[in-house]
């Protein structure tokens, strides 16, 4: 299993397309996803999309399967896989093509692989299928695919469904299903979104190898240091063309088309630094959290300690960071901050008065001066229901009853976070990411709360997006003197917001201070790995090597 | 081990409380029913003086209070006694036991044709092209809407009339079964068909179905190993709900078809006032719907592995 054993010759490229189109439906509906892309991928090299959402990168690496969908219609001057004209293939030549010669890693693994089947027979299928192996031995090179994406205890873990596995492992399993059958090229979507910095990197070295090891990767990603850690060559994506093209070195330090220069200055951190975020403006702490201990009880009565005695204060105006790598404790703070989980020991206080260890008929009158903003406000929010209720609810069990000072009260709010009226009668599907995210601040804003709890409020959000929605939360930092307690694992937006940041490892906070402090000269060996791990940083230290 | 037998533990205590339930209600209901249980017992047009009522009343213990006769009933219920028939006079156990065979029966064939019906249909109508799910879909409609009765009425006339292909009442042979499983399975599988279909192509949206299809599957693989089993979640909770109502679906069908089983008893008990035969119906349906749940809870976990062993809170 190393080289590729497809491709015409070393130097034709095994993907070549020339002006393709995209189009779903007909008529008045018709909508063209992707307008005249050309783009090439060889043996070995890496080629990144990048775009945000919406971009049509998706639509165009699906056409590359034959599976733009049953309504899309695909025109091309030439559309060439691996030597042979795709324009004339009919469905059993794509079938052929499709996990032999092109493997998928699509974007989301815990919904890419099927939920009510082990992974191990997910990983079987294209061997199966494309009859790579015989059946009998077809659950040891299973195994051998798993040992090969770095899975530890194959034997188990190919017995294992989806949700059993962590987000890294499950994004191991894709990659190896879609490796099964040995393609020639691997289309990865997205393959690092949510998942932690440093199970992100381990899986950029994992498909670092692979091009390595002869595999063409295209790459598609609106994260820009994963591009940069991976691609040979970059093609920005908008509104269904590529807008530039060329060696990512050239595009990402010499950017020359406007949108390419928008989406560099996006990516937090990357762009010219901006006013110090703010610090606490003083006054009594709204919250005091002091030795909190939580544990839970494993499958087999084994006892796991998720917070093993956790302390800080939160003062108005302050914004605290909270960061560590996924079972870090960090959820489980978070819920008892927000007095939903009882701490075993410690306790949590908030203005002043006892927060945990009291009923939630006390607790109930006092949650209006603490709320959420939830990572995922999609599945927050009831699809069903429209902005103006979203928002309106939350007013009225904050006591505004009357229904003409309840949609006041919420255009003011939807204009505090950077929307207006004309989104009161949307509901959250017809809404993008950002706007979605900023109607979350907008709910958790409408009880005119003292605190908010962000949980990793813009990792699924674009990077321009993501800047627009921190922008936001700096601007409601300062006009409303409110605290926050932000959760990320983003470090570099950690940075752009938080003025005191905390890092989190099994339950306890293994460092905590003044942001630039514990980034710039970080004491402990698992702030450095987090550091380390983003894949962003690697450029500029590298660049700061190179000046000294 | 221990928690498996925690689960077995509060399993079969639920399904006490489900059948206590059951049994208490029917008591109580039938208590309410105007009228002398006496009539019931010696028939409407017999002649009996007051000495004997009484002899009788006492001998069926319906002289006793309320409360006594209830503990007396639950006592009885537990040790498997279900009294009596004032109509047969028979044991009511027996009568059910002698019963149960027929419906048992007709209720399988029904069940599993009624599955068959709703997959193979279900897998043929969820293509690309609209015409085929919009002809099913009407057709599914006429049948849930139709009346069992009259859908077994209409079979007869067709089948046994005038094509005279199968026998209009229950000859002892297989072909007898035919026009009563297909009354019984014909809406139930339109439902079903309905709900899996919805499912079905809910699935076939599913990202793990174009990673599936990215694969090379080709599409009948795609729908018959991926698809099709998420489809099956709901309607095999449909399904099992069915199953427990196939006894009162059967109350109709054996009398159109003039068939012997719990439904045609049911029906006797009921419009002779039989109280023991009828409590022992209740009881009975009682246990079957408990049986079935835990068939189709069981069979749930061995289609979503999502479902077993919750592990407790998931880590932060």
């Amino acid at each position: 299993m190393s080289a590729p054993r497809t491709g015409p010759s070393p130097d034709e490229p095994l993907i070549d397309v020339v002006d393709l189109d995209v189009r779903f439906g007909e008529g008045t509906t018709r909508v063209q996803a992707v307008r005249g892309a050309s783009l090439r991928l060889s043996a070995g090299r890496c080629l990144a999309l990048v775009g945000e959402s919406g971009s049509g990168k998706s639509a165009l690496a699906r056409s590359l399967l034959g599976l733009a969908g049953p309504t899309a219609t695909v025109g091309a001057g030439r559309l060439s896989l691996f030597g042979r004209d795709a324009l004339a293939f009919g469905p059993r030549d794509w079938r052929a093509l499709r996990g032999r010669r092109i493997g998928l890693v699509a974007q989301d693994a815990l919904v890419a692989l099927d939920p009510l089947r082990p992974i191990g027979k997910e990983i079987a299928e294209p061997l199966l299928v494309h009859r790579v192996v015989p059946r009998h031995q077809a659950a040891d090179r299973v195994i051998d695919l798993l040992e090969r994406v770095g899975v530890p205890e194959p034997v188990e873990r190919a017995r294992s469904h989806v949700h059993q596995l962590s987000g890294g492992l499950r994004q191991r399993a894709l990659i190896a299903s879609a490796l099964a059958a040995q393609p020639g090229v691997l289309i990865a979507d997205e393959p690092t979104t949510a998942l932690d910095a440093s199970v992100q990197a381990r899986i950029l070295d994992l498909l670092g190898e692979l091009t390595k090891a002869g595999t063409g990767l295209l790459l598609i990603s609106h994260d820009l240091a994963v591009v940069e850690a991976l691609a040979d060559e970059v093609a920005v994506m908008r509104g269904g063309r590529i807008v530039e093209q060329g060696p990512v070195r050239d595009v990402l330090d010499r950017p020359r088309h406007a949108y390419t220069r928008a989406l560099l200055d996006a990516v937090p951190g990357g762009g010219p630094p901006g006013a110090a975020p703010p610090a606490a403006t003083g006054g009594a702490p709204i919250l005091e959290v002091t030795d909190v201990v939580k544990e839970f009880r494993g499958p087999r009565g084994a006892r796991r300690t998720a917070v093993a005695g956790v302390s800080f204060t939160l003062r108005p105006g302050e914004t605290l960071g909270l960061v560590g790598e996924s079972g870090s404790g960090k959820s489980t703070l978070a819920r008892m901050v927000l007095g939903l989980l009882s701490p075993d020991s410690g306790d949590v206080r908030l203005d002043g008065a006892a927060w945990s260890g009291v009923s939630e008929r006390e607790r109930r009158p006092r949650r209006r001066a603490l709320q959420l903003v939830p990572q995922d406000p999609l599945s927050a929010f009831d699809p069903r229901w429209s902005v103006a209720r979203i928002v309106g609810e939350a007013l009225q069990t904050a006591g505004v009853h009357s229904r003409q000072e309840r949609r006041e009260e919420t255009v003011r709010l939807l204009e505090q976070v950077g929307l207006s009226a004309e989104h009161l009668d949307r509901r959250p599907l017809a809404l993008s990411g950002g706007q979605r995210q900023r109607v979350a601040v907008a709910r958790a804003l409408a009880p005119r709360p003292r605190l908010l709890v962000c949980d990793e409020p813009v990792s699924a959000l674009d990077v321009s997006v993501q800047a627009q929605v921190l922008g936001v939360l700096r601007e409601l930092q300062e006009s409303l003197d409110l605290a926050m307690l932000f959760i990320s694992h983003d470090l570099a937006v950690v940075r752009e917001v938080c003025a005191r940041v905390m890092v989190m490892k099994d339950g306890r906070v293994v460092e905590s201070g003044p942001v630039e402090e514990v980034f710039s000269a970080p004491r402990d060996a698992c702030t450095r790995a987090l550091l380390e791990a983003v894949p962003r940083r690697a450029h500029a230290r590298h660049a700061a090597e190179e000046r000294l | 081990m221990r928690p498996v037998v925690r689960q077995v533990a509060v399993r079969l205590g639920g399904a006490l409380l489900v059948v206590w339930g059951a049994a208490s209600c029917a008591f109580l209901v039938l208590q309410l029913v105007p009228g002398d249980p006496v009539r019931a017992v010696v028939g409407a047009n017999a002649l009996v003086d007051a000495g004997q009522r009484e002899e009788i009343r006492h001998h069926y213990g319906l002289d006793r209070p309320l409360p006594v006769q209830y503990v007396t009933y639950l006592g009885h219920l537990l040790t498997g006694d279900l009294g009596d028939s004032y109509q047969l006079q028979q044991p009511v156990s027996g009568v059910l036991a002698q019963q149960l065979r027929p419906t048992a029966e007709l209720a399988l064939y029904a069940t599993l044709l009624a599955v068959l019906l709703a997959v193979v249909v279900t897998v043929a109508t969820s293509g690309r092209a609209r015409w085929p799910r919009r002809l099913s879909a009407v057709v599914e409609l006429v049948v849930v809407s139709t009346p069992s009765f009259w859908l077994g009425i209409m079979l007869l006339t067709l089948f046994s009339f005038r094509l005279g292909w199968l026998p209009v009442s229950d000859s002892g042979d297989v072909r007898s079964l035919v026009l009563p499983v297909i009354t019984l399975a014909l809406p139930i599988a339109a439902v079903l068909t309905q709900v899996m279909r919805e499912g079905l192509l809910d699935a076939l949206r599913s990202p793990f179905v174009l990673t599936a299809r990215a694969r090379g599957l080709t599409e009948p693989a795609v729908r018959s190993r991926h698809a099709l089993r998420h489809a099956a979640l709901p309607a095999l909770t449909l399904a099992g709900w069915f199953t427990g109502t196939l006894l009162s679906g059967a109350v109709v069908v054996e009398n159109v078809f003039a068939r012997s089983g719990i439904g045609r008893v049911t029906l006797q008990a009921v419009t002779s006032r039989d109280l023991p035969l009828v409590q022992g119906v209740v009881a009975l349906s009682a246990v079957v719907f408990v049986a079935v749940g835990t068939v189709v809870e069981l069979l749930c976990l061995a289609v979503d592995p999502r479902l077993r062993g919750a592990t407790g809170v998931k880590a932060a």
